[in-house]
Parts: C-alpha cells; structure tokens; sequence
C-alpha cells in the first residue's frame, strides 16, 4: 500500500522532471534535471526490489556521464546567438523525433500488453529474488543466459572508445602541425 | 503492529545518534586539524577561546550564522543557494551502511550496530557519494567567477578519475568476502584483516580516497596559490560553511569505509567494539592530518597522469592478481 503510493509520486516527479528537461531554455539547467531524472527513476528501482540497478543507476548515470555533460556544456559555454543559429540548422530533428516517439510509445505498450495486464509471472518474484540476492543472480544471468548480448555490448563500448580516440588524435595532429 | 512500532523508534534513535555523533565529530575535527597542524609546524593553534581552545569550533560556527549571506548579482541563484547542499546531503547519508559495532541485545531486543545493512551496502556508499561532485561543480559554475569555474573543472576532471580507481580497489575485497553487505564483510576479518591480503588494494585506496575527498596533495580543486579558493571563492557565511562540513563528512566516511574493509571493522580484543571502530577511525582521520601538514600540492597533469597511467591499471592488476589466487588456491 504504501510502497505503491510511493511509487505513484515517484513516478510524477520523474515525469515533471523529465518535462522539464525538455523545456529549459538553459541547458545547465536541463542538465540538472535529467540528473534529477536520474536519480528518481534509481528510487523506482528501489522500489521494485530491484536495489543492484538501483546502485549502478545513480553510480554510472547520475555520478558518472552526467557530471561529463555539465563538464562539456560548461566547457562550450554556449552564447545566446549561437543557440539561436543551431536552432535553424536542426529542421529534420522535430519530424524525426515525432516518429522515434511514437515508435517508442508503442513498443513500450506492447510489452505492456503482453506482460503486465496478462499477469504472467516470470520465474524470478521478489521473494525468490530476496533469498538468492539481488547482486549475485543479475551477476549470474549475464554470465549464463545473456552472455551473448553482454558481450557485444563490451564491444559496442570498445568501438566507442576507439572512435573517440580517433577523433581526438586527430585533433591533436592538426594543432601540432600549425 | 508492535514490532513495526519498535522498529521504527529503534531506527529513529540510531539515526539521530549517528548524525549528532558526526555532527560533533566534523566540528571537532576542525579544531583536531588546525592543532595537530600547528603542533607539527611549532606552533600552539588556537589557544584562547576555552582550555587549548576547545571552545572554538563553537565559537567558530556562531560566526558563520552570524555572518552576511552574500550572493553574488551574476550568479545563477537557485544553483548557488542549491549547490552547498547537495555537497552535504550526500557526504551525511553515505554513513548509513557503516556497520560500528556488534549485535547487542537490550531487554530482548537485539539491535544491530549498523542504521541498515543493505546487500548492496558499498554500492550505495559509492553511488551516494559520487551525487556529492554535483555539489563542486555548480557551486563552481553558479558563481559566475572564472576562478570557482576552473576550481569547479577541476574538481570533477579529478573526482571521475580518481572515483574509477577507488572502485576498483575494493573489488579486490569484495571477491574474497564475497558479500557487497558491509557487515558480511566485517565478519569474514575475523581471522585476518584484509590489508594484509590485499596490501596494494589498500594503498590504492588510500590514494584514491585522499583525491577523492580533495585533501592535499590533491587539494587543486582549491589550489589558493592560483585559483584563489577555487570552487567556493564567492561562498559566505553558512553555505561555505556547509561545504567545509561536506569535505570533512566525506573524509569520516573515506575513513570508516577503509576501516570496515581493510581493518577489521569494529573488531579487536578487550575494548567494546564502538571503542575499536572509533580508534581505528581516528587513526585513519590523524594520517589525513598529517598528509597535509607533510606534502607539496600535485601540478595538474601529473595527477592526471598518476590517476590514469598508473593508479587505474594497479587497480585492475590487483584484481587479476586475487582472481589468479582464489582459482590457484
């Protein structure tokens, strides 16, 4: 009872926080509230007994590429007319995002169709999840079952490291050249 | 029904006694600092408010709230009144997981020494603790001063550097206790405290933590020789004063994270076991203290250099290193 009410105003601040990330005109300020975001949806977690994602929630998302975003808005220091010129540039940006959104909209209600109002329950309930512990049966899944997808994950990682490597060495060959 | 009451009351009063305990111990521990300090220098410190100047963290903090509150007219004000304290919060509730002592039991109740014992519990320290860099960065962007900027850009170059290495130094741990539950991992010290099998785990800690809590010689993001006073130049009055309080909050925490994991936590013969936790943390707290008061500040790529090329690979060659043994074994 109350961990449902709980969940219900969780879930509104989320939701608040998220519009506003939309709505700022500052992006420090959307910043601060995607991290909001953040950390409401880790407290969501929580409360689906779900404390492991919950850490690694606040740890990777919250504490670790968000303080990179502040780092690189406050870095590019963006001035008004600058804001104001890219605004054109990005005429493809709102039809696009109309169609991803309604993408999204109905894979998340699909899956919600099939799982939620069916009432199937998964082979993993809390209590059985409590007795195992939280840690070390999502420590195992990804060892066993989801080996494959954790795998390519790593690589999709790796290429990303490269990539950025890439583009930085570039620029370092550039300056060192004048 | 009455259970819950119980447990809700108990959980009350350990709470309040564990945040007016670290209140008190982050006002004294100002005055610890400036005395231990002036003693290695040859000087007394403060001598004239109380006996050796034991009065002066009270007449200190009177002070700050008395002092004038000033927001500079550039600053973005909701960051600035907002960035203090969500430097402190963090610091205070990372301390909730620290188990201090053993079960005792009080007319039938048995109480466990611990606010709550998590199954993730040093996941939530370190999750909690990396909101606290938030806390340095805006306040360094809110005051709209180059100075608290870069003592700001600083900061958090240093803290997601430093915060990678201090992770991965207690993985080494985790793997033989393990347990992430902090008072699972109290008890398997019972033969052998673990900074005896992991003796390059706890010095890569040990430096980790100094970074991560910005103490010298890792205090740049402060740096007064260049940067004025860094992230918290154009803070007054009780908002600078809650950043001290978050700095040395964090440093209480750095330090009973090291004893539960590499010390044995509470344990140890004759003395109670909250007299052993206190001892083995004022210990770690006075090597602080001394750290100060010995080395020279890092320039700033050295520490950049040391964080990645040398900290972060010892860390993960600790880890292979306990792999390696624990299959051999």
């Amino acid at each position: 009872m109350l961990e449902g009410l709980l969940f219900i105003i969780m879930g509104l601040i989320t939701i608040v926080c998220a519009l506003c990330v939309v709505f700022q005109k500052n992006p420090i300020y959307s910043a601060i509230f995607l991290i909001q975001t953040m950390v409401s949806l880790a407290v969501l977690y929580v409360l689906l007994h779900a404390q492991f994602i919950a850490a690694i929630q606040v740890m990777v998302y919250a504490g670790a590429i968000m303080v990179l975003f502040v780092f690189v808005i406050m870095l590019l220091d963006l001035s008004k007319t600058d804001v104001e010129a890219g605004r054109d540039n990005l005429l493809f940006q709102k039809p696009s995002a109309v169609i991803l959104g309604f993408i999204l909209v109905v894979m998340i209600g699909i899956v919600t169709l099939k799982t939620v109002f069916q009432g199937t329950k998964g082979e993993y309930t809390p209590e059985s999840i409590s007795q195992i512990g939280n840690t070390q049966l999502v420590g195992k899944m990804l060892f066993t079952k989801y080996v494959f997808p954790f795998e390519i994950a790593s690589i999709l990682l790796f290429a990303a490291i490269i990539g950025a490597i890439v583009l930085a060495k570039k620029q370092i060959i550039e300056d060192k050249k004048v | 029904m009455l259970n819950a009451i119980i447990y809700a009351l108990l959980s009350a009063i350990k709470i309040s006694i564990v945040v007016g305990i670290l209140l008190g111990t982050i006002a004294y521990l100002i005055w610890v600092e400036r005395k231990v300090m002036a003693h290695m220098q040859v000087r007394l410190g403060p001598m004239r408010v109380g006996w050796h100047g034991l009065l002066q963290p009270i007449a200190d903090g009177i002070k700050l709230i008395f002092k004038e509150d000033i927001i500079p007219s550039q600053a973005s004000k909701v960051v600035f009144v907002l960035a203090p304290v969500i430097a402190t919060v963090p610091a205070l509730i990372s301390i909730a997981v620290i188990p201090f002592g053993n079960t005792i039991s009080i007319a039938g109740i048995s109480i466990d020494m611990v606010i709550t014992d998590v199954n993730i519990g040093i996941l939530y320290i370190l999750a909690v603790t990396s909101v606290g860099v938030y806390g340095i960065i805006l306040g360094g962007w809110s005051s709209n001063n180059k100075y608290s900027l870069l003592g700001a850009l600083r900061s958090s170059a240093q803290m997601i550097s430093y915060e990678l290495s201090l992770g991965l130094s207690l993985i080494g741990v985790i793997m033989i206790s393990e347990s992430l539950s902090l008072v699972d991992i109290v008890n398997s010290q019972a033969k052998c405290w673990f900074v005896i099998l992991q003796p390059l785990g706890f010095l890569i800690y040990a430096i980790s933590a100094i970074a991560e809590t910005n103490r010298c010689p890792f205090d740049l993001p402060e740096a007064e020789t260049e940067l004025v006073a860094g992230f918290h130049t154009e803070y007054s009055s009780m908002k600078f004063a809650l950043f001290f309080m978050a700095e040395y909050a964090n440093i209480i925490t750095v330090s009973a994270v090291a004893v539960t994991f590499f010390f044995g936590g509470w344990r140890g013969p004759f003395l109670p076991p909250v007299v052993w936790f206190l001892i083995k943390m004022a210990l770690c707290i006075f090597f602080f203290v001394w750290l100060r008061s010995t080395y020279p500040r890092f320039r700033y790529d050295q520490l950049m250099k040391f964080g990645w090329k040398i900290l972060l690979p010892a860390a993960l060659a600790n880890i292979l290193i306990t792999g390696l043994v624990m299959v051999m074994l």
